[in-house]
């Protein structure tokens, strides 16, 4: 006996001397079926609770709700609406204001950021000095405390319609929002339209071309240049071609509001500005730090090779910063878009308000809160999706 | 021998007047190109268009404390929407006669936090003054001992709500969301899929959805005949979203780790607990000092999202006093004022955040 067992090597004898709950791999597959198994039961529990919950109110689970009539009015929207339609048209309504507050936001966010952001890198003091004061008051006060700032500026501090300020011709501000002239509806704009877009081709093609034939020759070709020009030459040119119509659709007194011309409501102004305001002084914070992470040196290589101050910025420093800059850029742009959702506290129709008006008429709460979620988590990961699809174009290529 | 071989007669000349003193640094700062000269006249011009009427709006024609009417008939600013209103903007519903007790438990507050900056107390013994701070507080705000009557979570309002609901948030999220982030960090698929889904879900989507979540959802999950008040739901709801935030801030810590860290725990022969509880999260945790108050911060300025599912925080409690007819109109000030308060409270907390940064950036 004693003998055999000492013939057995250690490798045979392992695997029955460590009991199972100390080898590693096993406990592994313990802790995880452990956990998936808790994860079920709690699952399971919140299921049944819910059902039963369901059942006692007489709730019908499912989007059925999507098909029947919403019956509530929506104060602005992109896409022709009314109380007559259904709910997954109210719902598509409020998802494209949101798409809408976000897009104008981002845009107005990164151009007053950059500024900003700039100006704190200014060599005068005061301009320094005043954007560093803009970015501590506005990351400092809440984004919700700031909207009811604007919104109260809006609708307390404005004049009602009959005595509406009047501050250019065709352009009135009053507590029913800001309203001014635009184009009266004409088949020239949409031509226009087109021709802006084909310039835009045109110049992204020549941009192209201009750079493969300086990799090729070496001569410069001024693309940037000819495309400014294409893009206001073209359209001025349909313009003119339709007979260079100039009948405006004037704003006018009606009774107690304006009929006519464009209008900026107050709710959509004020999500605006504070949205706007309150992320411009994150993005501006980004916008310095990655400027300041450019070594001198670079700047001073690239001054000392013969470019111009224009292209050192163009080629040198951009590059090098938009690298730092864009991950925390994303992040700001979707807490833009994900604070679009405090639109409901001021009245603005957004998804999220939609949405709860749909659930409180319905009581499909589940359903309500898991479209929610859903939509921002779509907005999420297709922000990301391009900002990574531009993060790897920018990034570093490196031997 | 002659004396000026040793005595230097040499002429010292003064610098010129437009490089030092006064006009130096004007010259320096302001007017050092043409461009930045314009810049600064445009900038003096918009601001003395700007601050004087503002100056006179808010300090001259304004009034401080004064009955509604008195402010019908000035131009300046109607300050007295504050301190005409200030207990219930301060604590809400909270019954009168027993306001100081949430006025105590703030102050407790405030002097633990001015006890926790500085950094010679960091020590064991400060957890335990905050865990007895914070029971101590508990028992103040929930009252039934001492003769204090009960009151109820759904009368806890103003400022004690606003400080609660991100106090809490973070202090009950900071564990979850270290977990979290082990879990996301950990070898085993299962485990660290279901923390990913977890972190990047709550991060995708915004605190109104969860806010929204708790007050119409949440009811539905439990069974019959349970309730959890409403207050207690949005702190839940606070909890989870801030712990996922907190989860990728530790996360940045941890990898931040170099590998011998690891290795060397595990040629001591430390086990994974032992490791993380004795070499690993102790460091990792101080990197990430700095991060986690700015979670802080925005935890603070996010607690006034409660606004929206009718908890009635400081925020709400001042609308509320804007919706009395007698105070109608005053909204600008009392925004201005609520928005001074949060700035003290923000910028105190970033600038100590950017302080502390510094100090333990001892260089690596």
């Amino acid at each position: 006996m004693k003998k055999e067992t000492s013939t057995t090597t250690d490798a045979e004898l392992l695997p029955s001397a460590v009991p199972f709950w100390r080898d590693p791999e096993k406990r592994a597959i313990i802790f995880q079926i452990v956990a998936l198994l808790l994860v079920a039961c709690v699952s399971y529990y919140l299921f049944t609770n819910t059902q039963a919950n369901l059942d006692r109110q007489s709730i019908a689970t499912g989007f059925g709700f999507l098909d029947k009539e919403a019956g509530f009015e929506i104060g602005e929207s992109v896409i022709d609406y009314s109380a007559a339609d259904t709910y997954a048209k109210a719902l598509l309504v409020g998802a494209l204001n949101t798409v809408k507050v976000s897009f104008i936001g981002i845009v107005l966010t990164i151009i007053l950021g950059t500024f900003i952001g700039i100006s704190r890198l200014s060599t005068n003091w005061l301009v320094a000095k005043l954007a560093g004061g803009y970015i501590e008051l506005m990351q400092n006060i809440p984004v919700l405390l700031q909207l009811f700032f604007w919104y109260a500026i809006f609708y307390e501090s404005f004049p009602s319609p009959r005595q509406a300020l009047n501050p250019f011709t065709g352009v009135f501000l009053c507590n029913r929002g800001l309203i001014f002239a635009v184009p009266a509806a004409n088949p020239a704009y949409a031509g226009m339209g087109w021709a802006f877009l084909a310039a835009l081709a045109i110049g992204w093609g020549l941009n192209r071309w201009g750079r493969q034939r300086q990799a090729r020759t070496g001569q410069i070709f001024p693309a940037v240049r000819v495309t400014i020009a294409l893009v206001i030459v073209l359209p001025l040119l349909v313009w003119l071609g339709y007979g260079a119509p100039t009948a405006m659709n004037m704003p006018e007194l009606q009774g107690f509001n304006f009929k006519g011309g464009l209008t900026v409501t107050p709710e959509f102004s004020a999500l605006l500005l504070g949205l706007v305001f309150y992320t411009a002084a994150f993005v501006a914070e980004i916008v310095r730090a990655g400027i300041q992470s450019v070594g001198r040196g670079q700047v001073e290589a690239a001054m000392s090779i013969g470019l111009y101050p224009g292209q050192v910025l163009h080629l040198v420093i951009l590059p090098q910063a938009l690298r730092v800059i864009i991950p925390p850029m994303t992040s700001q742009m979707l807490n833009l878009t994900k604070n679009s959702s405090l639109a409901i506290a001021i009245g603005f129709a957004d998804f999220v308000a939609v949405t709860n008006t749909t659930i409180n008429q319905t009581g499909q709460a589940i359903e309500g809160v898991a479209l929610i979620m859903l939509i921002y988590l779509f907005f999420s990961l297709s922000t990301s999706l391009f900002m990574n699809w531009y993060n790897k174009k920018m990034a570093l290529v490196e031997r | 021998m002659s004396a000026p071989a040793t005595t230097p007669t040499r002429e010292y000349l003064k610098p010129p007047v437009t490089e030092v003193g006064v006009i130096g640094w004007l010259h320096a700062n302001l007017f050092n190109s043409w461009f930045n000269s314009i810049l600064t006249i445009v900038m003096l011009l918009v601001l003395w268009q700007l601050v004087p009427p503002f100056f006179s709006w808010a300090f001259i024609d304004s009034v401080w404390n004064s009955p509604a009417e008195a402010c019908r008939d000035i131009d300046g600013a109607c300050w007295s929407v504050i301190p005409q209103n200030i207990s219930f903007i301060v604590f809400g519903f909270f019954p009168d006669g027993q306001q100081w007790r949430p006025g105590i438990a703030m102050l407790l507050l405030i002097a633990l936090v001015i006890y926790s900056k500085d950094r010679k107390h960091w020590k064991k013994s400060l957890g335990v003054y905050w865990l007895v701070g914070l029971i101590v507080m508990g028992t103040l705000m929930y009252g039934g001992v001492f003769g204090m009557p009960v009151v109820e979570t759904d009368q806890w309002s103003g400022l004690p709500l606003t400080f609660m609901l991100a106090l809490f948030g973070m202090v009950a999220a900071y564990p979850l969301g270290v977990m979290l982030a082990l879990g996301r960090r950990s070898k085993m698929p299962a485990i660290k899929t279901l923390c990913v889904i977890y972190i990047e879900m709550i991060r995708g989507v915004p605190l109104i959805s969860l806010l929204f979540m708790s007050s119409v959802m949440f009811p539905l999950f439990l069974p019959e005949g349970v309730t959890i008040d409403k207050v207690l739901r949005a702190q839940v709801a606070i909890i989870m979203f801030t712990a996922a935030y907190i989860a990728e801030v530790v996360r940045g810590g941890l990898q931040a780790m170099p590998r011998g860290q690891f290795e060397a725990a595990d040629s001591l022969g430390l086990n994974y607990n032992q490791t993380m509880r004795l070499i690993i999260l102790p460091q990792a945790l101080k990197i990430v000092i700095p991060p986690s108050l700015g979670i802080l911060l925005s935890a603070f300025k996010d607690t006034s999202l409660v606004v929206i599912i009718a908890l009635y925080d400081v925020l709400k409690t001042t609308k509320v006093t804007l919706s009395n007819p007698k105070w109608t109109g005053y909204s600008t000030e009392a925004y201005i004022a609520l928005a001074i308060f949060y700035f003290i409270c923000c910028y105190a907390m970033s600038s100590y955040s950017r302080k502390l940064e510094k100090a333990l950036h001892t260089g690596r």
